[in-house]
């Protein structure tokens, strides 16, 4: 039995490998378990973008690219699973999608001299990069998100929080857990009253909390909630009636899936992003032509223009930009992970590079360092228009707290180093 | 034929009860712990090591232990991923406050801690037994991954609630951590896997063994006979927590080694655990590994099989993945209810007569 599997399994890897001189993007995705309606549309927009970039110019510099997906169902031990057979497909980077799996693969890919990108989740402060030399998380992380939400309420107080009373109800996970410190922080400095309302996974059941809300009356809802914790949530926001205008999300609890089906009643929430919504920029016309129209679209083809799917897809830009940066640096078309690496911490994101891919505007723009492997940290602020069912832009990609979040990720990723036997800098 | 018993004479008591009496099976025993030890762990690469090995073995502890406490002495438990968790953050707790010390003692100890706080949830089983125990432990699952997730001094206070394993040596190599050799981590997780198959069996089939086995069978007629019914069960608690402590510290440092209670102990292990040894066989030393191969290496397989060689879309795969176990555990079941274990041990009773079956 043993053996036969050996075989088997073997005669996979070999049959899986693909052939040289191709661009490997994996694709830890999941279209499956209790997260995939917000694993579906990501990865159709990550593959989508790649395969446009196939059709259209024939991959990055004249390389094809190629995504083999596999499929994570958010678990962590799949997760590995995956990350351990697709290493010997020569896979340049690793976006897994998920907190817990960021966790699990920050050290292995550190020692595999493999980059992973965590786009907006996983350790915040592996946005210093003299410690996490292989782990970037560009343009905006965590504590960007906590710091950007309350600086939008700063703004619509007219600078002036104190006194004011927020509830912070997060998945009781490693990804809820980390805005509290920088909460708690900023309402030390701000003055207002921060309460913490943890909700566990998978969280269909919140009826607790949401009672306990209705009796603290805070005037602000913060949410750092995934999958179908975000409905249930804005359901029950809407049942006791709270002011949606004044409850905000984190990006992960900002897309179609978390408000459509509170129906009108999610009309005004607000949720946090790092990049553009909606289906109205240059891009989008290449994608119809060139992957849609072709019937190349991944998965069903019915999320592209949705907020996830356009997070997908920003992702791969991203990515494609970095391999391009690696290929400029080492002078070769066949860029190692190493290469690959290197290529991220060089990138650059500005307006005119933004506009040539055909996104003005669509993300804010950054520079990564060896020092910043997280960009600049602009967040903008998105509300739900129940009745047009679309998000909006509403505010610029701003500026977060740098006083505040500088000094928590200098601290906690000192403390990483000195856990690990790291000696940070760069070389 | 296949079992040829013909010279295979048996002198002494001792030989006459040992656990592998047929020379054929002994010979086979060696063989596949020779390749175990000898083989496999210079072959080994970090795909196997990771994705398929590691996982393998350590849920073979795990479903030893419950084995022990389900399969041998009859006290239903929901409450394993709850006890892997006590062995993992444990091995955490230690692995931190003691940096010097080798991870086999840390390991131990993290599998003694778990036996005393076992002991503590099994206190129940001396009033209540079948849907109710299993629902009192059901309650410590509950009870211990909110513990983890509750008290920040668990997981040393970090922001996020995750505990990481740092790197830690056996005698100079590494086996924790993403510096550590594959051969080093399957060796590791192998020696504690042939310990627990090699105490686990003696012990079953010793006084101790028998005394649980009675409480199983029918527990008023073993307090007659002189069975003390409160050390039973709780001895029956302390072993199996204690293997299922060395597998959650194991399965925490060495294998994942970076653990969100929540996520990597939550109730969906208790369920893994249990389908382990039900599929493998309820009171079996074999059938734990069967059932850990099972559930571990068959939804790889399929994995390998429907999205590298056929090419299909993964989640179309991993649907159908999870069809496929579902339908096989039922079509076990119902052909054979005593698991992998009781067919090995009729196609054994066949192979012994063939070709002369009657």
């Amino acid at each position: 039995m043993k053996l036969k599997l050996a075989t088997l399994a073997v005669a996979g890897m070999m049959a899986a490998a693909p052939a040289m001189a191709e661009l490997v993007f994996p694709s830890l995705s999941y279209r499956t378990g209790p997260y995939a309606a917000g694993g579906i549309p990501f990865a159709d927009g990550y593959a989508d973008y790649f395969t446009m970039l196939n059709e259209r110019d024939g991959g990055i510099n004249g390389v094809m690219t190629s995504v083999p997906e596999c499929e994570t169902a958010y678990n962590t031990e799949k997760g590995v699973e995956c990350y351990e057979s697709l290493k010997d497909s020569g896979g340049l980077v690793y976006q897994p999608l998920s907190t817990g799996i960021t966790y699990q693969l920050i050290p292995k890919t550190t020692a595999d001299d493999i980059p992973m990108h965590t786009m907006g989740y996983g350790r915040t402060s592996a946005k210093n990069g003299e410690v996490f030399t292989h782990t970037f998380n560009y343009p905006a992380n965590y504590w960007d998100g906590a710091s950007g939400a309350i600086n939008y309420l700063l703004e619509e107080n007219g600078g002036d929080l104190s006194g004011k009373k927020i509830a912070l109800v997060y998945h009781n996970s490693a990804y809820g857990k980390e805005p509290i410190r920088t909460l708690q922080e900023l309402s030390k400095k701000h003055g207002f009253e921060l309460s913490e309302v943890p909700v566990d996974h998978p969280g269909q059941e919140q009826k607790s909390q949401w009672l306990q809300i209705r009796r603290d009356k805070p005037d602000y809802v913060i949410m750092y909630g995934w999958g179908v914790m975000n409905q249930v949530a804005v359901q029950e926001a809407a049942n006791i009636r709270f002011p949606m205008e004044n409850f905000i999300g984190i990006w992960w609890s900002g897309s179609e899936n978390d408000v459509l089906a509170a129906g009108a009643a999610a009309d005004g929430y607000k949720a946090l992003t790092f990049h553009g919504v909606g289906s109205d920029f240059p891009v989008f016309d290449d994608i119809q032509t060139h992957v849609v129209d072709k019937g190349l679209a991944a998965g069903a083809g019915d999320q592209i223009g949705t907020v996830l799917y356009n997070r997908g897809l920003y992702a791969a830009m991203l990515a494609a930009e970095a391999a391009k940066n690696a290929m400029e640096i080492h002078d070769t078309k066949d860029i190692t992970p190493a290469m690959m690496r290197d290529g991220m911490e060089a990138l650059d994101m500005t307006e005119e590079k933004m506009t040539e891919l055909g996104l003005p505007g669509f993300g804010p723009t950054f520079k990564v360092s060896c020092e910043n492997h997280g960009g600049n940290g602009l967040v903008g602020v998105t509300q739900w228009d129940a009745e047009a069912k679309e998000w909006t832009l509403i505010s610029d990609f701003s500026e977060t707290d740098r006083d505040v979040i500088g000094p928590l990720i200098e601290e906690d990723s000192t403390a990483y180093a000195a856990e690990n036997n790291i000696e940070p800098g760069c070389s | 034929m296949f079992y040829r018993e013909a010279g295979d004479f048996r002198t002494t008591y001792a030989e006459d009860q040992q656990t592998f009496p047929i020379r054929f099976d002994r010979y086979r025993y060696y063989l596949v712990l020779f390749a175990a030890i000898f083989v496999v762990p210079f072959v080994i690469n970090d795909y196997w090591a990771n994705s398929l090995l590691l996982p393998f073995l350590i849920y073979a502890i795990a479903a030893i232990g419950l084995n022990i406490l389900v399969g041998y002495c009859g006290q239903v438990s929901l409450g394993t991923g709850g006890f892997m968790a006590v062995g993992a953050y444990a091995c955490y707790k230690l692995m931190t406050a003691m940096p010097d010390v080798s991870m086999f003692v840390h390991v131990i100890l993290a599998g003694v801690i778990t036996a005393g706080v076992g002991v503590l949830f099994g206190l129940p089983s001396l009033r209540i037994k079948g849907f109710y125990l299993a629902v009192a432990t059901l309650a410590a699952q509950f009870f211990l991954v909110w513990l983890f997730n509750r008290f920040p001094w668990f997981y040393n206070y970090s922001a996020s609630g995750q505990i990481n394993a740092p790197e830690r040596d056996v005698f100079g190599v590494v086996i924790t951590g993403p510096n550590a050799e594959a051969w080093a981590t399957y060796a590791f997780c192998l020696i504690f896997t042939i310990f627990s198959a090699i105490v686990a069996r003696n012990l079953t089939r010793g006084s101790v063994g028998r005394k649980w086995m009675a409480i199983r069978d029918m527990d008023i007629a073993a307090e007659i006979i002189g069975v003390n019914p409160l050390r039973a069960k709780l001895t029956a608690f302390a072993v199996s927590s204690f293997f299922i402590g060395i597998s959650g510290a194991l399965f925490f440092a060495i294998y994942l080694g970076a653990v969100e209670v929540g996520e990597a102990f939550g109730i969906q292990k208790s369920f893994l655990v249990l389908f382990m040894i039900i599929i493998g066989g309820l009171g079996s030393i074999f059938g734990s590994f069967a059932g850990a191969a099972f559930l571990v290496l068959l939804p790889v397989l399929l994995k390998v099989v429907g999205v590298d060689w056929l090419g299909w879309p993964t989640d179309i795969v991993a649907h159908l993945q999870l069809v496929i176990v579902g339908a096989l555990i039922v079509l076990f079941l119902i052909a054979e209810p005593h698991g992998i274990a009781q067919l090995w041990r009729v196609a054994k009773e066949k192979l012994r007569l063939w070709p002369f079956p009657h």
